[in-house]
């Protein structure tokens, strides 16, 4: 089955000033959703990325260079992804649809692993 | 593999982690004290800040990874890291920073090994047992006391004690910044205080603790979920404290029973609408066996001392309540003594207008209005609708429909809770149909 990377941005200040019983409640709908996916076979993978705006290399004229990644201006972070099985953008969508993320204010997208 | 309460963590049907009860509410509350101990009371900001900083990560990484197999020490070695980070970054610590950073790191080191797991978790009570203590520092206003512990003993966060305590997050905020100031100016310590200065301290924190159990269960208003809340924070604490054996006095058991014999009864005081429902007419099988034994056997303990406090008289109170298999078969008699001396000692007016009830189960309705009329007077009850709706209900038993009827109208125009006002209401209609 195909497999499509769904890409969570967090929104700017995600989760600030949060009781400890908020961010459990929180945790344990993002842990629901993935237990889910995981139960019909869906989820092939999942990964945090660090926090850090990363890097970015590129070559100019013979000369490499490297700064700091594309998010360190922008409002939004790439927190991480989850990869899922889905017949078609459509069903990859179905998996996201319940994700909590929508909820808090972020954004998901969704991109097809080129199989062939 | 079971469901393990004790660790916070209980395994779903796939076996993987999930989190159950109240676990980072409960861990916010031990690491704050863990970090307050290791820092100091003077930087209780910091601590704050350490542990809202590890809930965070958990936020951000459980997500994707998952719940960790062991959700405490995960926790307590990513706090651990962060306060190092932060040890290394400030200069506030000066000479006891390399200090503080030697038991940082062995802390750190404990989080994940499971030989030392039960050294942790007996530090970790110690740390709780120290910061409730050390909220009830005598410099402290009881206000203070209470929102700080709610704070940081509790894990709650200012909009949350503001919707417990019934006030706005700007005072509940200003608060915290000006208890905290006394902390830092009278050097507050962290250790646990000996001799009459622990004794008075264990007294307020039986007095701030009866307060948090109060405000959650008298429910008047506000958010019910948030109070329930409440009450189970009170009674956690109360049996951190009933636990250690060098804070466990009498009257800290007798709090412990109050709280834990009223809390039984908690299941059965709603029907499924979400009204209200009397004691007498309370489905007795819905109340919770756990906590009546937990009640029965701390009130057992309250009594290994001579003194007989108001909270002695009030779990006695409620444990004859919750002896009677039925409403009729209450031992009305037993009741009224205990009210009798209750009063004698604390005669505050809720405690009158209580005594007055059970004075009218046993002598009948018009020695119970006799009873009830002094408090008339009472500043304190001027607008509590429990006064009229107890005359109105023992004018209705005495057959003085009239006046009954005035009585339930004006409890009605005091302020109560929705549920209330509709129970209020249906007593009315109850007198009015009974009257036609």
């Amino acid at each position: 089955m195909p497999k499509f990377m769904l890409l969570l941005h967090d929104p700017p200040k995600a989760f600030g000033g949060l009781s400890p019983d908020e961010m459990q409640k929180i945790v344990q709908k993002y842990v629901a959703w993935g237990r889910a996916l995981k139960a019909k076979r869906l989820l092939a993978a999942s990964h945090k990325l660090s926090a850090d705006a990363g890097r970015i290399m590129r070559r100019q004229r013979g000369r490499t260079l490297v700064s700091d990644g594309p998010y360190a201006e922008s409002k939004e972070l790439l927190g991480g992804y989850f990869i899922v099985k889905a017949r078609s953008y459509e069903e990859a969508e179905t998996c996201a649809s319940d994700c909590p993320h929508l909820d808090y204010g972020g954004t998901i997208e969704i991109r097809q692993i080129d199989g062939r | 593999m079971a469901a393990r309460s004790k660790s916070g963590r209980s395994t779903g049907a796939d076996g993987a982690p999930a989190l159950i009860g109240r676990l980072f509410r409960t861990e916010a509350g031990r690491l704050i004290a863990h970090f307050t101990r290791r820092f100091g009371p003077s930087q209780l900001d910091l601590a704050e800040e350490v542990v809202q900083d590890a809930l965070v990560q958990a936020l951000q990484l459980w997500p994707y990874r998952g719940v960790p197999r062991n959700p405490t020490g995960w926790l307590y070695r990513v706090a651990c890291n962060r306060a190092l980070d932060v040890l290394r970054r400030r200069s506030a610590f000066g000479a006891r920073a390399a200090e503080i950073a030697r038991a940082l790191a062995r802390d750190r080191d404990d989080a994940d090994r499971p030989d030392r797991r039960e050294r942790r978790l007996r530090a970790v009570e110690d740390d709780e047992l120290a910061m409730v203590l050390m909220c009830c520092h005598p410099s402290l206003t009881r206000e203070a006391q209470v929102t700080l512990s709610l704070k940081t003993v509790c894990g709650l966060s200012v909009g949350e004690i503001a919707r417990a305590l019934l006030c706005d997050e700007r005072s509940v905020a200003q608060r915290l910044v000006r208890a905290k100031r006394r902390i830092r100016a009278r050097r507050v310590s962290f250790e646990m205080p000996a001799g009459r200065a622990l004794a008075a301290r264990v007294e307020s924190a039986v007095d701030v603790i009866y307060l948090l159990f109060n405000e959650g269960y008298a429910a008047s208003s506000g958010d019910d979920i948030v109070r329930a809340d409440l009450c189970r924070e009170a009674l956690r604490l109360g049996l951190r404290l009933a636990d250690a054996p060098a804070v466990a006095t009498p009257r800290v058991h007798a709090l412990v029973a109050l709280m834990a014999l009223h809390a039984a009864r908690a299941p059965a005081r709603r029907d499924s609408a979400g009204d209200l429902v009397l004691l007498e007419d309370q489905d007795r099988s819905a109340w919770d066996r756990d906590l009546l034994a937990l009640g029965f056997e701390h009130l057992q303990r309250s009594m290994n001392g001579p003194a007989v406090t108001p909270l002695h008289l009030q779990a006695a109170i409620a444990a004859t309540h919750a002896s009677a298999p039925t409403a009729d078969a209450t031992d009305w008699r037993t009741i009224l003594e205990l009210y009798d001396e209750l009063v004698a000692v604390e005669p505050s007016p809720v405690a009158r207008l209580n005594r007055a009830v059970a004075v009218a189960k046993v002598h009948g309705p018009r020695a119970g209005l006799a009873a009830l009329s002094p408090l008339a007077r009472e500043r304190a009850l001027a607008r509590y609708y429990l006064l009229p709706a107890v005359r109105g209900d023992l004018l209705a038993r005495a057959g003085d429909v009239e006046n009954a009827r005035r009585a339930y109208r004006l409890a009605l125009s005091r302020p109560c809770s929705n549920p209330e006002r509709r129970f209020l209401e249906s007593r009315l209609r109850r007198i009015v149909r009974t009257s036609a």
